[in-house]
């Protein structure tokens, strides 16, 4: 009678026992996660549209070729590698080790592809066109800090999640891990993609040049 | 298929719903390129691409993070309350950075 009483109780809702989200803890961790950096780059973000407004002198480094072409196709790369990482998602919930890593794989690629672009486009701005975090030819010093400080915490974002999607790929694959880590993985992978919506039109599209 | 494995399944979007998803993302951010050519103000544009990332977002938390197949209550303790902290910064920024560009050189 004890047994069946503190059974009860523990399957209760008030004794801890319910899930009031109806998810497990590692997902609730990473919404938790996921909640907090967005403070940290709508904060980073509101700043930056500040600085954009208040400064008449605001550099327009990004011409249509090369910065607004690459900055393009680094979207598109990312968004892609938002859809492979659904389709891992999907792969794992039906227990498909084989496809899971290979779509977990190809979302890799496309983090890869992005990192190097955006590296590559670093370079030309630094080495090239003379920009660094405290100036830069064209207009207000602030532009430097701001667009490799909010790129680069992005970009950062980007290479740990390629290094999260190789270790829980490999973990998967030799069945450590389950379906609910891959969901997990693909929750930040998203959320990198998501973040990078507003840091493109924001930062490279509010300063095209015509 | 069992009865786990089905139930996985069917929790989220089908492939093709996501990849109409997809193509949506892509089509907004090409008509973001477009926008960003018709040399709007500064002010008028930022409103606009804002406005266009909100939609791009929307639609990553509710198809692609599957935020539509969670149970409500899980949206209700985390988009109100993020809502509500980006509000909070928006109160320090609108009124300063609105005033400031009407007070800046022209």
């Amino acid at each position: 009678m004890h047994d069946v009483k503190t059974e009860a109780m523990a399957e209760s809702a008030w004794s801890g026992g319910g899930s009031p989200f109806a998810i497990g803890s590692k997902k609730l961790g990473m919404w938790l996660f996921i909640v907090s950096d967005t403070l940290t780059f709508s904060a980073l973000l509101i700043t930056y549209s500040y600085s954009r407004l208040t400064n008449p002198d605001w550099p327009r480094p990004f011409p249509i070729f090369p910065a607004i072409a690459f900055s393009t196709t680094m979207t598109v790369v990312l968004l892609a590698s938002s859809l492979t990482m659904v389709l891992a998602v999907m792969s794992a919930q039906r227990n498909d080790r084989k496809k899971t890593v290979l779509w977990m794989v190809a979302t890799m690629v496309g983090g890869l592809l992005f990192t190097g672009l955006h590296l590559t486009e670093w370079m030309n701005m630094i080495f090239k066109e003379q920009f660094t975090i405290t100036g830069n030819p064209e207009g207000t010093p602030l532009f430097g800090a701001v667009f490799f400080g909010i790129t680069g915490l992005h970009m950062t974002h980007v290479m740990i999640g390629v290094i999260y999607l190789g270790i829980v790929a490999f973990g998967f694959g030799r069945g450590k891990f389950s379906a609910e880590d891959v969901e997990v993985n693909g929750l930040y992978w998203h959320f990198v993609d998501l973040v990078w919506m507003f840091v493109f039109p924001m930062i490279y599209l509010m300063s095209v040049k015509y | 298929m069992n009865a786990e494995a089905h139930a996985a399944e069917v929790h989220g979007a089908s492939v093709g719903t996501n990849i109409v998803v997809w193509v949506g993302l892509v089509a907004i951010t090409g008509l973001e390129v477009f926008l960003a050519y018709e040399a709007l103000q500064p002010t008028v544009m930022l409103s606009i691409l804002v406005a266009l990332s909100l939609v791009k977002a929307a639609l990553i938390m509710s198809y692609f993070m599957h935020l539509k197949f969670e149970k409500f209550t899980l949206v209700l303790w985390i988009v109100p309350a993020m809502i509500f902290c980006i509000c909070m910064m928006f109160i320090f920024f609108f009124p300063e950075a609105l005033r400031l560009v009407e007070m800046r050189p022209h």
